[in-house]
C-alpha cells in the first residue's frame, strides 16, 4: 500500500541560518575583510555569499576547505560574470565577478563565494591545489571570459576550439551569427585547423617512451561507438594498458548559457531541454523553479504533483537507456532493444501528457504547458504495473550474468572521498556508498511528502553505479504510483500575470488581462533584479541552473552546472592502469551525455 | 579422365552452393537476432526479405574499390582473401555424405587444424598492413586468441581420434554407427565449441573486431568487396565448425533406421549443422564480451587443463575397453 501524499503540507527546504558560517570562518582569519551580500547585491535564494578581496582567495580557500570543523569539501561550480551592462548592481561589484559555489555535504550547506575583478587586471589565483575539479570550471571561465587563474596547471581552451578567437561570454562578443560576418573555412584555415587537433604529448606532460617501450597514443573518438556523443579521449597506451588519457570536450558546445542572454524567460524553456537530452523536462525543473523563486511564484499543487510524475518517468526513460547502452558496451546486444521497447511505451505516456516525446519542454514558469490529458490515469496505471516485472527480468540476463560481472565488478571504482573531491553527484557518489541525493537532503517542489529511498551501492565500481540506477528505476516507480493516487485537483498554472497568459475567456472581456497578455506575448515577461541558484537531482546528478536576472525580459547570465561535466573530469583518474576494454564499460557506467557536458 | 571431371563438377556445386548459404546465413541471423529482441529484422526485399543478402551483394559491388593510402597495399588486398580461401580449402575433407565431399583425405582432421591456424593469418595480415592503430590492437588480439585457442582445439580432438583410431572424417563418421561420440566426448565437445567460436571471432569471442571497443577491430580500414570477403570468411567459418561438429560428435550424416529409408543422408546432415549454427547465433544474441586477458586466461587456465584431462580420461577408458 502506498502512503497518502498530501503535497499542501509541502515545504522547500532553506539553507542554515547565515550568519554562524560567516562568523565562523572569520573566527579562523580575522585579518582577512569578508563581506556579506547586502541588499543591493539582490540574492534572491538563502546561500550565504560573501565578498572577498582577490589577494585573499587563497587564505580564505584554505580555511573553508581544510580548516573549518566541517570544511567545504565540495567545488560544486565555478563560474564569472560579465558585469559591463549590468544596471543594478551593488557597490562591490566591479568588471567581472568571480563565483565560488561550494557544498559541504557534511554541513548540508552551501556558500557563494565572489570575488571582483577589473578589467585592467582579469587574474586571479588557481584554486586547483584546494579542489581538483576546479580545474576545467577555471579553464572553462579562461575559454569563455578571459580571466587568467595564476598558477593553473594547465589553462587552455575547454570548450572553444583552441584557434579560436575571443571569449564567447564576454557581453562585448556577438551572440547572432547575423551580427558576424558570414563563415568561411578556406583551405589554409583548414590546413590550420587540422594541425591543431594534432595531439601533443608533450603540451600534457607526457613522455613518448617508457623505460623500455614506446607508449601508442590511441585517439578514441571524437567519432567513436562508445564515447556515445562527440567525445574525444587522447589516451598514451603501453599495450593496451592505460597509462594516461587527456579527455577532450567540446565538440557539443551550442552556446547554451549565451542564449540565455538572447531569449526571453519563456522561450529559453526549449533550450532547457536539450541540456541532457535524455532528461527531457528534468532539464526544466532547476530552470523553471529557479525563474519562480526570482519572481516569487508560488507554484499550484496539482503542477508541483504533475511535475515530481513526469520528472520521474525521465529518470526511468533516462535510466533505462543507460541499462541498455551499459549491457551493450560490455558486449551484450540484447538487452537496449528490451529496454527500448519499455522507453518506447512509457514515451507514448509522455507523448499522450504533454504532446512530445523526447524533449516535451512542458514545464512553464508557474506551472504546466497543459493540464493532464483525459484517462492518463490508465495509461499511467499500465505502466507503474508493467515496468518491475520487466526489470526483474533483465536482472537476470544482464545483472546476474558472470561474463558482466567479471568485467564490471571492481572495474572503474573510486571512493566516496575521491567522489567528492571531484564533484561527482547523483548514482555515480551514491554507488560509493554515500547517500546524497537533494531530494532527501535538499527537498524541493514538493519531495519531501513522498515517500521512497535512496539506493547505494558499496565498491563505488561499474556494477555498483548500474544497481544504484536499477534501483532508483524502481523508486521512481513508487513514486510515480503516489502521485497517480494523490494526484490534486485544481489549476495547472499560477494565476501570476507575468508568467502565465491569463485565461482566454477573460482577455476578451477585460482590458486589465488582455494588457499584460499582450506584454507576455510580445515581450515576455519581465522578472524582476535578483540572483538565485537552484539544484535538482536530475537524472545523472545534480543540475543546477545560476541565474541573474537585471529586471529586463532577459536573463542577465544563466549559468548551467551540469553533472556530467565533472563527471567526465575524473576521467584519468579513474582510467589510469586500465585496459582498452575497462575504459568502455567505465564511460558506459558513468552514464554522460555529451550534450550536458558542453552545453 | 572422366573421374576429374566428376570431381571438378562436385567442387563447383559445393563452392556454388556454400557461398550463397554462407550470404543467406547473413540474412537467417539477422531475422533471428531480430525475432529474438523483440522486432523484426530485415522483411522488406523479396519474400521475408530472404533477398536481403543478394541486395546487400549488389550495394557492396557498387562500392568504391578503396585502398587506403597509408596502407602496406599488397598485403591490404590479399588479407582477406586468404582468411576466405583457408575456410572454403577446410570444405575439401568434409564428408557431407557417404558419397558427397571434395577429398577423403587420410589426414583429414589434420588438415582442417592446418587450416584453421593458416585462417589467422589473414586476421594478423589486415590489422598489420591497415597501419592504422585501432587494426593493429585487433590483429594483436587475433594473434594472441587463435594461438591460445588453437592448442586446445587440436587437443579436444584427439578424444575421438583415439576412439575411432583414425584421422579420415569418413571413418570417422562410420565409426559413430553404435552411438554418436557427443556421449563420451561430451566435454571434448565443449571443449572444441567454444574454441570453434573464438577461431571464428564471434561474440562472446569476437575480441579482435569488438565494435565497441575498437571500432571494427583488425578490419577497420576495410570496405566493399574487400570487407565482404572477410564477411564471407567469418559466416563460412560458423558453418565450417558446425559441419566439423556435427561429423566428429554427431555422426555425421548417420541417421536412425527409419528415417533412412527415404531421406537423402545430405537433408540430415544440413538438419544436424543447421542446429548447431543457430546455437551460434542464440549465443551472440545472449551474451556479453569478455576482456582480453580474461579470454586468454579462460583459454589456458581452464580449456587446456579440461581438454588435457578428458584426453587422459579418454585414454584409460579406451584401453581397459570400458568404451
Amino acid at each position: 500500500m502506498t502512503n497518502q501524499v498530501d503535497i499542501s503540507l509541502s515545504q522547500d527546504w532553506h539553507q542554515p541560518n547565515q550568519l554562524p558560517i560567516i562568523e565562523e570562518i572569520r573566527a579562523l582569519i580575522h585579518d582577512v575583510s569578508l563581506i556579506p551580500a547586502n541588499k543591493q547585491d539582490n540574492i534572491c535564494d538563502d546561500i550565504p555569499t560573501v565578498w572577498l578581496l582577490k589577494q585573499d582567495v587563497c587564505r580564505v580557500m584554505q580555511a573553508v576547505r581544510h580548516e573549518l570543523i566541517e570544511p567545504f569539501t565540495v567545488c560544486f561550480d565555478i563560474t564569472a560574470i560579465d558585469e559591463s551592462e549590468r544596471r543594478h548592481k551593488s557597490k562591490h561589484v566591479a568588471d567581472f565577478t568571480i563565483s565560488y559555489h561550494l557544498t559541504s555535504p557534511q554541513r548540508n550547506q552551501d556558500i557563494r563565494l565572489k570575488v571582483a575583478l577589473t578589467k585592467h587586471d582579469k587574474s586571479i589565483e588557481s584554486v586547483c591545489q584546494y579542489w581538483p575539479n576546479a580545474n576545467w570550471y577555471e579553464r572553462e571561465v579562461w575559454d569563455m571570459f578571459g580571466v587568467v587563474f595564476l598558477n593553473h596547471p594547465h589553462l587552455s581552451r575547454i570548450l572553444m576550439p583552441s584557434t579560436w578567437q575571443g571569449h564567447p561570454l564576454l557581453k562585448t562578443h556577438p551572440a547572432r551569427a547575423t551580427e558576424m560576418d558570414p563563415f568561411t573555412l578556406p583551405k589554409h584555415k583548414q590546413d590550420e585547423e587540422q594541425k591543431a587537433l594534432q595531439f601533443n604529448p608533450e603540451a600534457w606532460g607526457m613522455k613518448r617512451q617508457g623505460p623500455d617501450n614506446d607508449f601508442m597514443f590511441l585517439n578514441l573518438g571524437p567519432n567513436h561507438p562508445s564515447v556515445h556523443g562527440a567525445f574525444r579521449i587522447v589516451l598514451q597506451m603501453d599495450g593496451e594498458e592505460i597509462v594516461d588519457c587527456v579527455p577532450d570536450i567540446g565538440y557539443h558546445h551550442r552556446g547554451a548559457e549565451k542564449m540565455g542572454e538572447r531569449q526571453s524567460w519563456h522561450s529559453y524553456i526549449p533550450y532547457t531541454d536539450r541540456i541532457d537530452y535524455l532528461g527531457g523536462v528534468m532539464n526544466n525543473f532547476p530552470y523553471v523553479m529557479a525563474v519562480e523563486k526570482l519572481a516569487g511564484i508560488q507554484v499550484p499543487e496539482r503542477a508541483k504533483v504533475a511535475r515530481i510524475m513526469t520528472a520521474e518517468m525521465f529518470r526511468i526513460l533516462s535510466h533505462l537507456l543507460f541499462y541498455g547502452t551499459f549491457a551493450q558496451d560490455v558486449g551484450a546486444l540484447s538487452p537496449i532493444f528490451y529496454m527500448f521497447v519499455d522507453r518506447e511505451k512509457l514515451f507514448g505516456i509522455v507523448e499522450a501528457i504533454s504532446g512530445a516525446r523526447m524533449h516535451p519542454s512542458w514545464f512553464r514558469i508557474g506551472g504546466l504547458a497543459s493540464d493532464l490529458p483525459k484517462g492518463w490515469q490508465t495509461l499511467v496505471r499500465e505502466y507503474v504495473n508493467y515496468l518491475p516485472a520487466r526489470l526483474d527480468e533483465y536482472d537476470k540476463m544482464v545483472m546476474q550474468n558472470s561474463i558482466l560481472k567479471q568485467r564490471t565488478q571492481g572495474i572503474g571504482a573510486y571512493s566516496t572521498k575521491e567522489a567528492l573531491e571531484w564533484g561527482v553527484t547523483g548514482p555515480g557518489l551514491r554507488a560509493t556508498g554515500y547517500s546524497w541525493d537533494l531530494r532527501k537532503q535538499r527537498p524541493y517542489g514538493g519531495y519531501d511528502q513522498f515517500d521512497f529511498e535512496v539506493p547505494t551501492g558499496s565498491n563505488g565500481d561499474c556494477y555498483d553505479r548500474c544497481r544504484v540506477r536499477i534501483e532508483e528505476m524502481r523508486q521512481s516507480i513508487r513514486i510515480i504510483e503516489q502521485c497517480l493516487n494523490n494526484m490534486p485537483e485544481g489549476p495547472y498554472k499560477a494565476e501570476h500575470p507575468q508568467t502565465t497568459p491569463p485565461d482566454r475567456t477573460r482577455t476578451m472581456t477585460d482590458i486589465d488581462t488582455l494588457i499584460p497578455h499582450f506584454i507576455n506575448v510580445s515581450w515576455g515577461p519581465t522578472i524582476p533584479v535578483g540572483e538565485v541558484s537552484v539544484a535538482v537531482e536530475a537524472t545523472k546528478g545534480i543540475m543546477g541552473y545560476h541565474l541573474i536576472s537585471d529586471g529586463s525580459t532577459m536573463s542577465y547570465r544563466t549559468r548551467i552546472r551540469t553533472p556530467s561535466f565533472a563527471h567526465l573530469q575524473m576521467l584519468p583518474v579513474i582510467s589510469r592502469g586500465q585496459m582498452v576494454a575497462d575504459l568502455i564499460a567505465t564511460l558506459g557506467s558513468i552514464d554522460y551525455v555529451m550534450a550536458d557536458v558542453d552545453r | 579422365m572422366h573421374d576429374t571431371w566428376l570431381k571438378l563438377f562436385e567442387i563447383s556445386i559445393i563452392l556454388g552452393l556454400l557461398i550463397p548459404s554462407a550470404a543467406m546465413l547473413v540474412w537467417v541471423e539477422r531475422r533471428l537476432i531480430g525475432i529474438w529482441q523483440d522486432r523484426l529484422g530485415p522483411n522488406r526485399v523479396g519474400p521475408f526479405g530472404i533477398l536481403q543478402s543478394f541486395a546487400d551483394l549488389i550495394k557492396i559491388l557498387g562500392k568504391e574499390d578503396w585502398v587506403p593510402p597509408f596502407s602496406d597495399k599488397l598485403v591490404f588486398i590479399v588479407a582477406p582473401v586468404i582468411g576466405a580461401v583457408c575456410v572454403l580449402m577446410s570444405f575439401a575433407v568434409i564428408p557431407f555424405s557417404p558419397n558427397i565431399g571434395v577429398a577423403d583425405l587420410n589426414i583429414g582432421l589434420l588438415f582442417f587444424l592446418a587450416m584453421a591456424s593458416l585462417a589467422v593469418y589473414s586476421v594478423v595480415l589486415a590489422g598489420w598492413a591497415s597501419n592504422s592503430k585501432y587494426a593493429l590492437l585487433g590483429g594483436m588480439r587475433a594473434a594472441a586468441q587463435t594461438v591460445s585457442y588453437e592448442v586446445f582445439m587440436g587437443l579436444s580432438l584427439m578424444g575421438v581420434v583415439l576412439l575411432s583410431g583414425s584421422f579420415n572424417l569418413r571413418e570417422i563418421v562410420l565409426s559413430q554407427q553404435s552411438g554418436w561420440f557427443i556421449q563420451t566426448q561430451f566435454v571434448g565437445f565443449i571443449v572444441f565449441f567454444i574454441a570453434g567460436i573464438a577461431e571464428s571471432h564471434r561474440l562472446p569471442f569476437d575480441l579482435p573486431e569488438a565494435e565497441t571497443e575498437l571500432t571494427a577491430g583488425f578490419h577497420t580500414e576495410y570496405s566493399g568487396l574487400k570487407f565482404a570477403l572477410f564477411f564471407l570468411g567469418e559466416y563460412l567459418g560458423v558453418m565450417l565448425i558446425s559441419c566439423m561438429s556435427v561429423v566428429l560428435f554427431f555422426g555425421g550424416w548417420l541417421m536412425p533406421e527409419p528415417l533412412a529409408s527415404w531421406l537423402p543422408a545430405i537433408v540430415w546432415y544440413l538438419l544436424k549443422v543447421s542446429v548447431l549454427v543457430m546455437v551460434f547465433i542464440l549465443l551472440r544474441t545472449s551474451l556479453p564480451r569478455p576482456r582480453f586477458d580474461q579470454l586468454l586466461l579462460f583459454g589456458w587456465k581452464y580449456m587446456l587443463p579440461l581438454a588435457l584431462v578428458n584426453l587422459l580420461v579418454t585414454a584409460v577408458l579406451a584401453l581397459t575397453e570400458v568404451i
